[in-house]
């Protein structure tokens, strides 16, 4: 169909939990949003079938809008009268997150290097096989049959070193004929990042058997390590390649009238966008149920990392256990049991679809996402530095430290944070996604706050490919919804010291003048659209971003929440240790933010 | 309408169920098709290549790497014991020398004059697949394994831990709502999988072991009783190979919630027969879900006929479903409508909810999300 005749979209992501269906339509002489419609995906018994998923999704938008769009499980293509559609396109991420084996010589060094690639590549290490693990050959080969991972990393030696014991790996994995998880016509991907040496030696064994890859060694000589080469296979494999092979997926692929894009992929798109037309610098995730990730545009530097270990369902146990039940418990306004906080950690992780029904139940919830999403941006410095191509020097003595270089992201310098995916669209009060990003991202001076209005930064990623207009009215009018500015000092001071003294030139022509205690938040209302001047001068510890004490000026952006001045410290940000005294400074801040209605 | 909902977890009377029992190498196959097999015969085997075990021979002898081939005694190729001396260093003036045993038995595989390390390979390990279940060869795969036939009931679990056990089902609780407790698992449990009803108790799941309690087939655990049990935390669904000494299936979920009746009643009916579970879950795209399979008995096999593949899955007034989320998490209840507007929880959330009958009568609303229907 040419470009100009199309007036109806329907457009689908299938994300690793639900699916989501939006409709668009030209309304006069712009597209607009219709309606949206969710269901479960549905890769698990019995319908083992990521196109169900869609079907259900779009009989949704059926509902709700009272038209037909499909006729049985054939969509009804060009729009007739009333009914149908014009175009169908698809974003996906149905395969859930990357979970993969990482295999070396020795566990302490070649295995432990494909362990922090893999680590690095956002991908969860479902087991680390190494020659010296302790493991007979036929426990690694059951091993890897019943893990079944979504790929294998393997390494082993140093260039020019011996070949024997990483074809001895070769030969395991040989052995195994590892199976992806996701039908059989496929090859499960296999990269190896060992001795350049061995490559013949290693594809002669497993090339016809797996789908091999060959880069740069992990390991080239002893005392260097080179994870870069390998972390891009691996988001490269990922993308092309696991996704693919979600049950229905090649169904999918007939039914899209473009090619279907990985839902990372296609929100980079949009992130993108944004940051080359406003000329700004930006960070954004996409948190969901398997993955988070994130994306950043700094210094004109485009990044992103998927972290598939940091997710809301699936992976949500994970989320919990690698903050610490502690770190997630000092965002909750009350006290909770442990045993029974466990127990819904749980049972989310077994049944992923489900959504809170209680308020506690969706406080909780959210304290996990500023979990996912502080750690996720902890990922993404780390990488943001190695995708600038620094080869990353690492010595015999710090083998075992974690040490990161200065990262591309600087918080101070960020313009607008961007929020997307269920937990932050979905919240029930806009004020929740605003906090939660707050409190995850810590942004520094002067930030901008947006979050992805319903989630449909996928499908508009895929849809400015083919129809920019669209794309770009739609974002416009119903995507981004505006939450407001943050304005936060770096910095300490003593509770309830004066640290900070303001005046904004309301739109109207009013000036609000006032000053700020430390260890507060306090919000003013400033509507969509609007602009105010700020003019602020911080106590002589705090910094607004020109240096301790310093006087700034600078632009607020209005939005459903306002301006929220938040006062209580960065580098180190700091929650009382004492459970009554958070408890009750996380009450008072909640209620100025108007995030829950007890608060 | 109504197709959003969850996936449920099969419960059911009697199906054919097809079992794949696959090699971890290529080797031999033990039976043919049509053969009547039981759950303990073995069904294919191979021999798999030994452990190797790596020396680092210079350390040892305090020698340069260049140094090792004229301290080694044992050659590639030989054969050694465990205990036989490998290598011995020329000591100084033929004192005081130094020497290396060999830890096992088994080959000389490489002597490395680059990395100073000696290969040993131990002798083969043979390795047997048991057919698993009772029930009849209907395919075999060429040199790697069989599929198994039979008729069953069947039940999935939500989640589990440990592999496959075979064992006589004891129904030890006295309803569905009953706890297992550790006085209540006698030394007559051993070799057997034990059901409880609601809910199992950290000292009871110890005893179990301690009896010798195959498996556990129960409504819930405390996760933090599973982390203690494990000695670490499941991060993701990812199980099957924990090595507990038993295997354990939940069949609603973490925390004391009674097993569905008519999961309890199901295996009340088979109570003493034996059952083939296994407590392998991934909770992934492409799930699996913990198995408990219970042979039928008495059963003709041309009789065996194709369970037909439901294809009406989706959420109809009347069809039993479990919420699976606070409030009555747990609770079995019958769907008696789905409003098509969206409605407002306590949460605030707005989403499309399905109106419920509990069994005491009463009415109340769920999100669609939060139930899912009980499969037959």
């Amino acid at each position: 169909m040419k470009k100009e005749d199309i007036r109806t979209i329907v457009a689908t992501d299938c994300g690793s939990t639900t699916t989501k269906a939006i409709l668009i339509e030209q309304q006069g002489e712009e597209f607009r949003l219709i309606a949206r419609g969710e269901a479960p995906t549905t890769v698990e018994a019995p319908v083992e079938d990521v196109t169900k998923g869609v079907f259900n999704a779009i009989n949704e938008l059926e509902e709700i809008v009272g038209r037909k769009f499909t006729d049985g499980d054939t969509l009804l293509k060009p729009k007739k009268g009333s009914d149908g559609f014009d175009i169908y396109i698809s974003t996906s991420s149905a395969g859930g997150g990357l979970q993969m084996m990482v295999a070396g010589v020795v566990k302490a060094m070649s295995a432990e290097s494909a362990a922090r690639a893999a680590l690095g590549a956002g991908a969860i290490v479902m087991d680390t096989i190494a020659s010296n693990d302790g493991r007979l050959p036929h426990q690694k080969i059951e091993r890897i049959r019943k893990l079944r991972p979504d790929m294998i990393l393997f390494s082993g030696g140093i260039d020019g070193g011996t070949t024997k014991h990483v074809v001895e790996i070769a030969q395991i994995l040989a052995a195994a004929d590892p199976k992806p998880r996701f039908g059989i016509t496929f090859q499960l991907p296999v990269i190896y990042a060992g001795n350049k040496d061995a490559r013949e030696l290693v594809k002669e064994l497993i090339s016809k058997k797996v789908a091999l890859t060959v880069t740069d060694n992990l390991r080239p000589v002893l005392e260097r390590e080179n994870l870069l080469p390998a972390r891009h296979l691996i988001h490269d494999q990922f993308l092309e390649h696991v996704m693919q092979q979600a049950p229905g997926y090649k169904q999918l692929m007939a039914m899209t009238d473009y090619e279907i894009e990985p839902t990372p992929g296609a929100v980079g798109t949009i992130m993108q966008r944004i940051a080359r037309e406003k000329k700004i610098q930006i960070l954004g995730v996409d948190i969901g149920g398997a993955t988070t990730d994130v994306f950043s545009v700094f210094q004109g530097i485009y990044n992103r990392t998927v972290s598939a270990n940091f997710g809301m369902s699936y992976s949500i146990s994970n989320t919990v256990s690698e903050a610490g039940l502690d770190n997630v418990m000092r965002w909750i306004p009350f006290d909770m049991n442990e045993k029974d906080l466990m127990n819904r950690v749980k049972n989310k992780m077994i049944r992923p679809t489900s959504i809170p029904q209680l308020m506690e139940e969706l406080i909780f919830e959210q304290a996990v996402a500023r979990e996912a999403l502080r750690l996720s941006l902890i990922q993404h410095k780390e990488m943001a530095v190695s995708l600038k191509g620094v080869q990353k020097e690492r010595t015999m003595s710090d083998i075992f430290s974690q040490s990161s270089d200065s990262s591309l992201v600087n918080m101070t310098t960020l313009n607008m944070i961007i929020g997307s995916g269920g937990v932050l669209s979905h919240s029930p009060r806009r004020h929740q996604a605003a906090i939660m990003m707050i409190d995850a991202f810590l942004p520094e001076g002067v930030t901008q706050l947006t979050v992805d209005s319903i989630f449909m930064m996928p499908q508009l990623g895929v849809l400015t490919n083919f129809h920019p207009e669209a794309a770009a009215q739609v974002f416009e009018k119903d995507c981004l919804i505006y939450l407001g500015t943050c304005v936060a000092p770096i910095g300490a001071e003593k509770d309830g010291k004066k640290c900070l003294e303001f005046k904004i030139s309301m739109p109207d022509g009013k000036v609000i003048q006032d000053e700020l205690t430390f260890g507060d938040i306090r919000v003013y209302p400033l509507g969509v659209g609007q602009v105010a001047k700020l003019y602020a001068k911080p106590a002589k510890n705090l910094d607004l971003g020109a240096g301790p004490g310093i006087s700034i000026e600078d632009t607020l952006y209005g939005g459903v929440v306002g301006i929220i001045f938040d006062t209580r410290g960065r580098r180190p940000f700091k929650l009382p240790e004492n459970k009554s005294e958070r408890v009750a400074k996380m009450q008072r801040w909640l209620s100025s933010m108007n995030a829950y209605p007890n608060y | 309408m109504g197709q959003a909902y969850v996936p449920g977890l099969k419960v059911s009377e009697r199906q054919i169920v097809h079992k794949e029992r696959v090699l971890p190498l290529k080797g031999e196959i033990k039976v043919k098709i049509g053969d009547k097999v039981k759950a303990s015969d073995v069904v294919a085997a191979t021999n798999l290549p030994g452990n190797v075990e790596l020396i680092n021979v210079v350390n040892k002898l305090a020698i340069t790497p260049a140094e090792l081939g004229s301290c080694m005694l044992a050659r590639e190729g030989d054969i050694i014991s465990k205990g036989q001396m490998l290598a011995q260093s020329k000591g100084f003036f033929g004192y005081f020398k130094s020497s290396c045993q060999s830890p096992v038995s088994g080959t000389v595989e490489n002597i490395s004059s680059i990395t100073g390390q000696v290969v040993l390979r131990e002798p083969p390990i043979p390795v047997e697949v048991h057919a698993y279940v009772d029930g009849i060869v209907e395919e075999i795969h060429k040199d790697v394994g069989v599929t198994i036939k039979l008729q069953a009931a069947f039940v999935q679990g939500v989640f589990g831990i440990g592999g496959e056990v075979v064992g006589e089902i004891s129904m030890i609780s006295r309803g569905l709502e009953d706890e297992i407790v550790a006085r209540e698992i006698l030394p007559e449990h051993a070799g057997k999988i034990i059901v409880g009803g609601s809910f199992i108790v950290a000292d009871a799941l110890k005893k179990a072991v301690d009896t010798g309690v195959k498996g556990i087939i129960v409504g819930g655990i405390d996760a933090k009783d599973l982390r203690d049990f494990l000695g670490y935390d499941i991060g993701v669904a990812i199980t099957g190979s924990e090595e507990m000494g038993l295997t354990m299936i939940l069949t609603e979920g973490f925390g004391k919630i009674n097993m569905a009746k008519k999961t309890y009643d199901l295996l009340s009916k088979h109570n003493g027969k034996q059952a083939s579970i296994n407590g392998a879950t991934q909770i992934r795209a492409g799930v699996i879900r913990p198995e408990i399979i219970i042979p039928l008995k008495n059963i003709e096999e041309d009789k065996i006929k194709e369970a037909e593949i439901r294809k009406d899955v989706g959420l109809t007034p009347g069809k039993l479903v479990r919420i699976i989320r606070e409030p009555d998490f747990g609770a079995v209840v019958k769907v008696k409508s789905l409003p098509v507007t969206l409605m407002k929880l306590e949460s605030e959330t707005m989403v499309r909810v399905v109106e419920v009958e509990h069994p005491d009568g009463s009415v109340r609303v769920v999100p669609r999300a939060n139930i899912e229907i009980i499969e037959s």
